[in-house]
């Protein structure tokens, strides 16, 4: 049960280590999947603001990381 | 070109990630074999072997249920999370805000924690304890990066080949020196898979929801490229912003 609990703990955590980044990046694909599916948005425009999206989450989980340490 | 590209980013990024993960194993099982002895640190590495080797004939034949383009898209979305995580950790040490990984640090750490519980009578089963979790806990990364680089496209062979030939790349090296693999420039490789691995979960997710990229898999070096150029430009605006961060991209 133990190994099982070892595997999970270590599964969750290498997809959340800064968890508003995590939060983040699942709020932008769900909320370009719904408007893909239910406005129409086109499929390609849908994934090139993907692309912006993650890069912008990034920029801004690196920047709270940097100013933390830099105060 | 167009069928060259998948396969090559895929023997490259599950190469490479998996080549990180098996140093980082590799220094806590040398680590119990030279302070206690290599039967626990052998015996502890070939059960979670084992163990992974199970987890993957338990869950492996169940991707080939989900429809494709389901498995792209949560393959994808994963792949975002799992990429992302390891590129900002990897802009973040460049900058200074985290430190490096240092094998010889983790070597000397885990040596002293070893003696320390010499005298214990569970001593070998601690240390075999040790190894065990090590190479579980980056092995299952290994899966995780094999299956999800190998199943959007039907690849898992190429990406098994990838960590295999990491496996004993590292092994053949590590045998050779006989201490910690120090000398890999940890993030720099880490910060070039980060990279990889979230072009792969952009590309995917983005298939997932029916995007038919312009020039096919091609558009999978475009969007790398973009991610590369977009990350580096971080790196020069951090240090930039926060001179007061010192950097170390180099290691």
């Amino acid at each position: 049960m133990n190994v099982i609990r070892l595997i999970a703990k270590e599964f969750f955590g290498m997809f959340v280590d800064d968890g508003n980044l995590a939060l983040l990046a699942l709020v932008l694909v769900v909320i370009i999947a719904a408007a893909v599916k239910l406005l129409a948005l086109p499929p390609l425009l849908g994934g090139a603001l993907l692309l912006v999206g993650c890069l912008a989450i990034l920029l801004l989980s690196v920047r709270r990381a940097a100013q933390a340490t830099n105060r | 070109m167009q069928t060259l590209t998948p396969i090559l980013s895929t023997v490259t990024a599950a190469f490479l990630a998996s080549f990180v993960e098996v140093v980082e194993a590799f220094t806590i099982v040398l680590a119990v074999g030279v302070t206690r002895s290599w039967r626990p640190a052998l015996t502890g590495a070939a059960l979670a072997l084992a163990v992974l080797a199970a987890l993957v004939l338990a869950f492996g034949p169940l991707l080939a249920l989900v429809p494709i383009t389901t498995l792209q898209f949560v393959v994808g979305v994963l792949l975002i999370l799992f990429g992302m995580r390891w590129l900002r950790k990897a802009i973040l040490r460049s900058v200074g805000v985290i430190a490096l990984h240092d094998e010889e640090a983790a070597f000397s750490e885990e040596t002293a924690a070893l003696r320390q519980q010499a005298n214990d009578r569970r001593a070998d089963y601690l240390a075999g304890l040790a190894s065990f979790k090590a190479v579980l806990l980056e092995g299952v990364e290994v899966v995780f990066i094999v299956i999800a680089v190998g199943s959007a496209h039907g690849q898992t062979l190429y990406a098994s080949l990838g960590a295999l030939a990491a496996f004993i790349l590292v092994m053949l090296v590590g045998l050779a020196v006989h201490r910690p693999l120090a000398r890999v420039p940890e993030n720099a490789l880490k910060f070039v898979v980060g990279l990889m691995l979230t072009s792969f979960g952009i590309f995917w997710t983005g298939e997932g929801i029916g995007a038919d990229w312009p020039g096919a898999d091609l558009a999978l070096l475009a969007i790398f490229a973009i991610v590369t150029l977009a990350s580096f430009a971080m790196v020069r605006w951090l240090r930039s912003a926060y001179p007061a961060l010192t950097g170390g991209f180099a290691r």
